[in-house]
């Protein structure tokens, strides 16, 4: 890949949101600024090639793909619009920061709460993140065609709805803040452990989770649910290269080298839980944060503070109850008090619907059985397991018994 | 500015069993607060008044006509039933909710709707 083309696809992964937010100011349509942002990041190809790249990629791109919305815009002058235009404010004079308000408005609005969950996340990795419609639909498990229809009925929404282009005034924050930050909770989940396919990771979308995060937090700092996030996506992101290995095979938190874990995202990761627990109200975010900090700041395995991850996981199911947090704290109960505390901590999950099809719990009991030398139980467990996750690198992890 | 249109339905049968007394007086009050929003609004009869009439508006100026099916009851039986509604002028979808939070909606809720045509 030579330099232009290297550019590109750092310009395409971290200008891409800031870019079409801007362009959106100009054409108060989403569909009319994404069709200028693609058709600046076609003219950088020819142009970055031939001639080099510019200095501020960034602010190359949104001077061709503004230019191109004004030109559109005049041809367009006449044509009948079906559509409403967006709503937005006027960008007020006094803004230090225009650009990161636009971008932040552009976060607001496709994660507003009038949108369904599965749009909200669907736009913001197509409009932020500037994925592509497919790459979105392979996260998420659903046809192609789907993803598509989702996308493009919430843009309707968007315009004929007129949700507003804009940062949402104090009293609604608290709210719309909080429909973003589950947002970019699920990228990172999504990311941290793919659904489907043959990788256990899906880069992209850990990158989207890391910027999303970064950018609430330039706007929010002293947000304690912002903070947390930002902590939970640096502690579960610096495991990520030590989560496989060198064929691409599974290793289990206990196996993991911990040299390979990053040791500056651990730091700035561990400094802010400690000052996301500090906050209040303490988030949920906060919480898992602090699961994984322990895990980090453990030298190995066996240091693991288990008692202390299940008060946090106890913490966890008082204030935010759900069946896979209680399958958490069972796991937890097991390594702290060992496989037969474990495997009766779980026993009462084997009957909870929600967790009928979810292979972490087959996981779970065929770890702890086969602990206990129950080896034909074990069996069966796994083999279950196997069965349930879409995972390729899950399936070959589980197969090898 | 753009129109919504905020429907309240109703469990009609919770409604007529404990409809509470002061009701009307939350509508009027929160009349005099949006005012200058109010484009109409008004509540309705029960569902059991209603009429409807189903004819595909295959007439040259696509009404019913002649072909109207005049039938008993609301054009969509739900457990909750179109109870009332207010018209109301808001800048966008925001501004809508916000004055839709505040419309006396008891056993049931409200839905919000633009309007294409205000």
């Amino acid at each position: 890949m030579g330099p232009a083309d290297a550019a590109l696809a750092d310009a395409h992964r971290r200008e891409w949101g800031p870019v079409l937010a801007a362009t959106v100011r100009v054409t108060r349509d989403l569909d009319v600024a994404e069709e200028c942002v693609a058709d600046a990041f076609a003219r950088a190809v020819e142009s970055w090639r031939a001639d080099g790249v510019p200095a501020r990629p960034g602010a190359w791109l949104t001077t061709a793909a503004r230019r191109r919305a004004l030109d559109r815009l005049r041809r367009d002058e006449v044509a009948a619009r079906a559509l409403p235009w967006l709503v937005t404010d006027e960008v007020a004079p006094d803004d230090p920061t225009p650009g990161e308000t636009d971008l932040l408005a552009l976060v607001f609005t496709c994660c507003h709460p009038a949108l369904a969950g599965p749009a909200r996340v669907a736009l913001t990795l197509r409009l932020l993140g500037g994925l592509t419609t497919g790459e979105i639909a392979r996260a998420f498990l659903v046809p192609e065609a789907t993803m598509a229809a989702r996308i493009t009925r919430a843009k309707k929404k968007i315009a004929a709805a007129r949700v507003p282009y804009r940062v949402p005034a104090t009293a609604e924050l608290p709210e719309r803040l909080a429909a973003v930050l589950s947002v970019v909770h699920l990228v990172l989940t999504t990311g941290h452990t793919a659904p489907e396919g043959d990788a256990l990771l899906r880069r992209d979308l850990l990158d989207r989770a890391h910027d999303l995060a970064r950018l609430l937090r330039t706007r929010f700092p002293t947000d304690p649910a912002v903070t947390g996030l930002l902590a939970l996506v640096l502690l579960t992101d610096a495991r990520s290269a030590a989560r496989t290995g060198p064929d691409g095979e599974l290793v289990l938190l206990a196996d993991q080298d911990r040299t390979r874990w990053d040791a500056g995202m651990i730091t700035e990761g561990t400094a802010l839980t400690k000052e996301a627990l500090r906050g209040r109200p303490v988030s949920r975010y906060a919480v898992l944060a602090a699961i994984a900090a322990v895990h980090a700041e453990a030298p190995s395995a066996a240091d693991t503070d288990w008692s202390e991850i299940v008060g946090l996981y106890d913490e966890l199911l008082a204030r935010w109850p759900s069946p896979v947090v209680a399958l958490n704290r069972a796991v937890a109960v097991g390594f702290a008090e060992g496989p037969a505390a474990g495997l009766e901590a779980l026993e009462p999950l084997r009957a909870e619907p929600a967790l009928a099809t979810y292979h972490y719990l087959a996981a779970a009991r065929a770890r702890f059985l086969q602990e206990l030398g129950r080896s034909a139980e074990a069996d069966a467990a796994r083999a279950e397991a196997a069965l349930l996750t879409g995972n390729a690198v899950e399936r070959d992890f589980l197969g090898r018994g | 500015m753009a129109g919504y249109l905020i429907l309240f339905y109703v469990d009609e049968a919770a409604y007529a069993a404990d409809a509470p007394a002061d009701l009307l007086a939350a509508h009027q009050k929160f009349q005099a607060a949006h005012g200058d929003v109010l484009r109409g609004g008004g509540q309705l009869a029960p569902s059991t008044t209603a009429t409807s009439l189903r004819g595909g508006g295959r007439s040259p100026d696509y009404a019913a006509g002649d072909d109207a099916e005049v039938t008993d009851g609301p054009f969509v039986e739900t457990k909750e039933a179109l109870g009332g509604y207010y018209l109301i002028d808001a800048p966008d979808l925001d501004a809508a909710l916000a004055v839709a939070r505040e419309v006396p909606a008891v056993f049931g809720g409200v839905e919000v709707r633009p309007v294409i045509y205000p």
